[in-house]
């Protein structure tokens, strides 16, 4: 089977030359495209049978390639196959976006054969089973998601953003490269087998642990590692977008899930510290940046962080059981993250199609001259408000069963052994509520100025609802958001070999609970019931309106609306992005964003505008970023006198060197 | 190989070193030449002692190359080169010679540390003759980093080669090849470093090498 999968992954690769050989003729992205769905369509149904316990042989197979005395080793096992799904289904979701997206392209020949090639390569890193084929699919996942951040590269901040992704991704590489070292230790054992058999000593795990969480951290969007990912990710076309959102920083949840659950062997307790601690930031700090920026895929983006920082905090509490053996409770916990991997991957895909939906018919992502795109764009707009409920986490739709899981385990804390968790844990949980009250805000905004109101631009008064194919991508990716919110017990059952192999233990069986139900635990304590949600919501919902057009007039009546006193209200003067943001901005951003307004009101009489100013500082960046790049370019000023050198001062220094080394040798024991 | 061949090649290649001692010290360029002639003799003689102990006939090729380029045809040309220059009696000397021999022993010192560390389990007689071909390298490095003229820097580095040649010679069944493309090598940098002197004197009436730092306008 995992011969299938890699054929597969190979006609991805083989794809990239021939639309290079295609290059910007008119079918060439409908042929790339559309052969880029049918793969990944392939390779989905192929891992989804893996998944569901109809894998036949070979599972593993190791290939002459790579390191000559290592060779390359590629598996497919459950963990890999779940990450497959998720991968290919957005993969193919994104394909059939850019069916339609894709003809707006302006030069179609910078993103057609780098697509092929990133799909291929994330398929590659989960394929792969040693820390060398890993790495290299990686840096190949990482290098060609570049090339398509730069796909528009006579904006200059893209150019900057594909800089700092660049930088980004090659400290995320050599973390990973140090801690599979530390994995493989002196032995020189690349092979995830030998990994996993050998047992590191707690120093060693605890470095792992921590490079690990660096290195995928880093490519997942782990506060404070995220600075490229509001950079990169909106710089890309749209559907490239949604595949780095949806689907790449998940390639980067495996990475760690591979390394810490299943290379590192037994967990300690303190691990989930970390752990717990970047995903709250992240749920916390995404959330509150993705509330304060006007561009709608940078929105998005932030929101991305805020995602992985949930995911993060189900991962941790899943090793703070495991480390205690409550093995149910970390399957709970488990599960809840894959979970919340799976619908993110789906809504995440589903908004920033959404997005480019927006971007290809007006041309703008500044939520400010959006407006008033229910009426022009009303298919759109639906599946947007889908997206936008789904993700905040609201009934019956599935980002709300897998935040309800997370709470879940985060009720089942009191029971760990350790007061330091003890006492953690539930802090943690008040981020996440906080988290995810903020996030419904974020996405109330995010779609109330984009869709709602009167037009704020031209473009936006003159938009078009886009072509089928981007459609037929958004209404799928709505439709599975819905089902995997009312048939969650459906997804979990799904699920649960993942969470055997590597909690030993599983989620009670939930296709066997009446009513579709799904218990966490045990029914006596909680449970929750998608399906009976939707119905009592469709139920009364139709019920008031029936009510409401029976019993009351049912005559449309239309008259000027109140302008308060105003004579003529133009478009600019409605609620703005800028004002919706404003009280949260007030609580919470004069503390961490140390953002200052500034109002200037002219005299009266005077016929100048009023003006409001604010000012708003990125904390992470300035306390972080700025010094090391202060300090690489202070460092790098300073070497620069050694480009200047006389002849025999250049002698002096290799003579230097030489002598140092030699005394190295002399001295070394 | 044993007793009194043992001696004498470990006797040669200690002259080597001891002679690159005396480069060390010569502040005059005339007298600088003429110890390197005696440097490269040296060097003929422990490669010719080394073909005759390890009946290496090829060996005798080495020494022929290094007894005519070395011995005889580079420190010729350099003479006329500096008589023609006219600074034959130029006193050339960045650090004081005190320093400079000081500098040399702790080099030597090294080197023997390292090479005898390193190489426990080899034939002795290629761990001695690693060890001062190390230092002859070194010493040569030192000469070239101690001196301002361009010369002396020639021949610092030509000393370089001769502890590389010794270190070749000493290792059994080094194939000629690998002795051809070293003199070749030498006697190429002689005419590259020949020719840019000529240069040098024709720009800037001096072969001092800071006068080129000089014009390239750099503080020192």
């Amino acid at each position: 089977m995992v011969v299938t999968a890699l054929e597969g992954v190979l006609a991805l690769v083989a794809l990239a030359p021939i639309a290079i050989a295609l290059g910007a003729s008119a079918r060439a992205s409908s042929i790339v495209y559309g052969a880029c769905l049918l793969l990944t369509l392939a390779l989905g149904i192929l891992a989804l049978l893996v998944l569901l316990g109809h894998a036949s042989e070979p599972l593993a197979v190791t290939l002459p390639m790579g390191l000559p005395w290592l060779g390359a080793h590629f598996r497919i096992d459950v963990l890999s196959a779940f990450f497959l799904v998720v991968i290919n289904l957005g993969g193919a979701a994104a394909s059939l976006f850019a069916l339609g997206y894709g003809r707006h392209e302006e030069e179609p020949q910078r993103v057609l054969p780098f697509y092929p090639a990133y799909l291929a390569g994330m398929n590659l890193v989960l394929l792969s089973a040693d820390a060398f084929s890993f790495l290299v699919s990686w840096e190949f996942m990482s290098l060609t998601s570049w090339a398509l951040v730069i796909a528009h590269h006579r904006d200059k901040d893209n150019l900057r953003a594909g800089f700092v992704y660049l930088l980004m991704a090659g400290f995320g590489t050599l973390t990973l490269l140090l801690a599979f070292g530390l994995l493989a230790g002196a032995g020189g054992a690349y092979d995830f087998d030998a990994m996993r058999a050998a047992h590191p000593t707690t120093g060693i795990a605890a470095l792992v642990l921590i490079l690990a969480l660096l290195g995928a951290g880093s490519k997942a969007g782990l506060v404070p590692l995220h600075a490229w990912l509001p950079l990169a990710h909106p710089a890309a076309p749209s559907h490239v977008s949604a595949l780095m959102s949806g689907v790449m920083t998940k390639v980067a949840v495996y990475g760690f899930i591979r390394i810490v659950f299943d290379l590192l062997g037994a967990p300690d307790w303190w691990w989930s510290l970390p752990v717990l601690t970047l995903g709250a930031a992240s749920a916390v700090m995404g959330v509150l940046y993705a509330l304060m920026q006007r561009d709608l895929k940078r929105v998005l983006a932030y929101s991305t962080i805020e995602n992985i920082g949930i995911i993060f905090v189900a991962l941790g509490l899943a090793l703070a059981f495991k480390a205690s053996a409550m093995n149910a409770a970390a399957a709970l916990a488990l599960t809840a993250a894959l979970l919340h991997v799976f619908n993110h991957s789906l809504f995440k895909n589903l908004l920033f199609c959404g997005a480019g939906a927006v971007l290809a018919a007006t041309g703008e992502r500044d939520l400010e001259k959006l407006g008033g795109l229910i009426h022009r764009m009303p298919q759109t707009a639906f599946v947007f408000l889908i997206g936008a409920t789904a993700i905040s986490a609201l009934p019956p739709l599935n980002g709300f069963v897998s935040e309800w899981l997370t709470f879940q385990a985060i009720l089942l804390s009191p029971q760990l052994p350790s007061w330091g968790l003890k006492l953690m844990v539930p802090a943690v949980g008040a981020l996440l509520a906080l988290s995810a009250a903020l996030a419904a805000a974020c996405f109330v905004r995010a779609f109330g100025i984009a869709f709602l109101s009167r037009p704020r631009s031209d473009a936006a008064r003159n938009a078009r609802e886009t072509d089928s194919n981007s459609l037929a991508a958004m209404y799928g990716l709505a439709a599975l958001c819905f089902v995997a919110g009312i048939l969650p017990g459906l997804v979990i059952d799904t699920f649960a070999p993942v969470t055997e192999l590597l909690t030993g233990a599983r989620m009670p069986v939930q296709g066997t609970i009446e009513w579709l139900s799904i218990v966490p635990i045990a029914e006596s304590r909680s449970s929750y019931n998608g399906l009976l949600v939707f119905a009592f919501m469709a139920v009364t919902g139709a019920f008031a309106a029936f009510a409401i057009h029976r019993l009351a007039s049912d005559k449309i009546r239309r008259g000027p609306a109140w302008g308060c006193g105003y004579p003529d209200a133009g478009p600019l003067t409605q609620y703005s992005a800028d004002s919706f943001a404003q009280p949260i901005r007030r609580v919470f951003g004069t503390l961490i964003f140390s953002a200052r307004e500034q109002g200037e009101m002219p005299e009266p009489g005077s016929i100048l505008p009023a003006r409001l100013t604010v000012r708003m500082r990125d904390p992470i960046w300035e306390t972080l970023y700025a010094p090391i790049a202060g300090f690489v370019g202070y460092a790098g000023e300073r070497l620069n006198v050694l480009q200047f050198l006389t002849i025999r001062r250049y002698l002096s220094l290799v003579f230097g060197a030489l002598v140092l080394l030699l005394l190295v040798l002399a001295i070394w024991p | 190989m044993h007793g009194i061949t043992f001696d004498i090649a470990h006797m040669l290649a200690g002259s080597l070193v001891l002679v690159s001692f005396i480069e060390l010290y010569q502040d005059r360029l005339s007298a600088l030449i003429n110890t390197f002639a005696v440097h490269a003799l040296v060097l003929t003689a422990s490669v010719a002692w080394q073909a005759y102990v390890q009946d290496a006939p090829h060996l005798y090729i080495t020494a022929i190359i290094a007894l005519v380029f070395k011995a005889v045809i580079i420190p010729v040309s350099l003479r006329r080169i500096v008589v023609k220059l006219g600074i034959h009696r130029e006193i050339d000397n960045v650090v004081g010679v005190g320093l400079a021999m000081l500098a040399g022993i702790g080099l030597v010192a090294l080197s023997m540390v390292v090479m005898l560390r390193v190489t426990a389990e080899a034939d002795p007689l290629a761990r001695e003759d690693l060890a001062f071909a190390l230092s002859v390298v070194l010493l040569g490095l030192l000469m070239m980093v101690t001196r301002r003229n361009a010369v002396s820097q020639v021949i610092g580095f030509m000393s370089l080669e001769n502890g590389l040649v010794l270190a070749a010679t000493g290792a059994k069944g080094m194939p000629l090849v690998v002795e051809f493309s070293v003199a070749f090598s030498v006697l190429i940098a002689f005419i590259v470093i020949g020719i840019f002197l000529f240069r040098i004197r024709e720009r800037f009436d001096t072969v001092d090498v800071q006068a080129l730092d000089r014009f390239r306008g750099e503080r020192r």
